[in-house]
């Protein structure tokens, strides 16, 4: 997969301030000498080849609602079926495997602590696995954003 | 804090900023309220620290940074804040949390490494186990296998 530098400038230099301006896309296409039409067609083209999640905004744990991190110890047999039941949550985002014995995490985002308990118990009903709750209890660091090296990607 | 409306925005939001002309006129016709009065609260929403970033969010596994470790290390509770510093002085931390321990899972510092491939991502590792101390803490590495969901979140009442 190759990306246009037009692409490469967009995915790097826009993860922050993006314009807030009646025609954002159009701001950014004269700020780098291209028509509207390319940065559109550039952004577009990012997202339906699933370079970016989306443009959007990055809230930080905690600060609307009550958020945990989650896992799950599952059978490896049992893991895309016990997955998709967690992933049909809409308070659940990220959902990833990873190489543990515990080797289902995901974060679950709720309005209040009741109804963050509420989630889990349905997940644990759900699957039918208990569920490991670890809410942050202090963040360190949050990176701002994600600066890629092109170079040798 | 956050009137209904704000919270209607972070949902739509969640979905993405549609890629067209008027993005924010979108918006406000998909809630009922003027493109102007949607990008005044996203203003308010920045400058509030509600939204700690606004703008692209990036797939890092598709853009060729595949691996993605979850570190994790048991370190007693008064060298934790020693520990968190040490770990950021690498640049390839990107995030460093504390979170509280269950008896199935001891580990109380965490942190997030993305690479281009786990052998990068390993070397960083090594990179923070050359101090002997490090190394001499319960931990373990958590490369992702595959991702099931990435998404915004939806806030909902």
């Amino acid at each position: 997969m190759t990306l246009t530098n037009l692409q490469k400038k967009l995915l790097n230099d826009f993860q922050r301030n993006f314009p807030l301006s009646t025609t954002p896309f159009a701001d950014i296409a004269a700020n780098l000498n291209v028509s509207e039409n390319d940065v559109l067609q550039a952004f577009q083209d990012l997202n339906d080849k699933n370079f970016i999640s989306r443009i959007g905004a990055i809230i930080p744990p905690n600060q609307i609602g009550v958020s945990t991190l989650a896992a799950i110890s599952v059978p490896e047999n049992e893991l895309e079926k016990v997955a998709a039941k967690v992933s049909e949550f809409s308070e659940v985002n990220h959902n990833y495997e990873r190489e543990n014995a515990v080797n289902l995490w995901f974060v679950v985002i709720a309005n209040n602590s009741i109804h963050l308990n509420n989630v889990i118990q349905a997940i644990e009903q759900k699957t039918g696995y208990n569920v490991l709750c670890f809410p942050l209890e202090k963040e360190f660091f949050i990176d701002l954003s994600f600066k890629m090296d092109f170079v040798n990607a | 804090m956050l009137d209904e409306l704000d919270q209607k925005l972070l949902a739509q939001l969640s979905e993405g900023l549609p890629i067209c002309s008027r993005p924010y006129l979108e918006i406000g016709t998909r809630l009922g309220i003027s493109e102007n009065d949607v990008i005044e609260r996203l203003k308010q929403l920045q400058t509030n620290g509600i939204i700690k970033r606004f703008g692209v969010i990036v797939k890092h596994a598709t853009v060729g940074y595949r691996a993605n470790a979850m570190c994790v290390w048991q370190v007693p509770e008064n060298q934790i804040d020693e520990i968190a510093a040490y770990l950021l002085k690498f640049s390839f931390v990107t995030l460093c949390y504390q979170r509280p321990t269950l008896s199935q899972w001891r580990y109380n510092l965490y942190c997030m490494i993305h690479g281009k491939d786990k052998e990068t991502v390993n070397a960083q590792i090594a990179q923070i186990n050359s101090n002997s101390q490090m190394r001499n803490f319960e931990h373990q590495i958590l490369f992702s296998r595959k991702c099931f969901k990435q998404r915004g979140a939806i806030y909902r009442n």
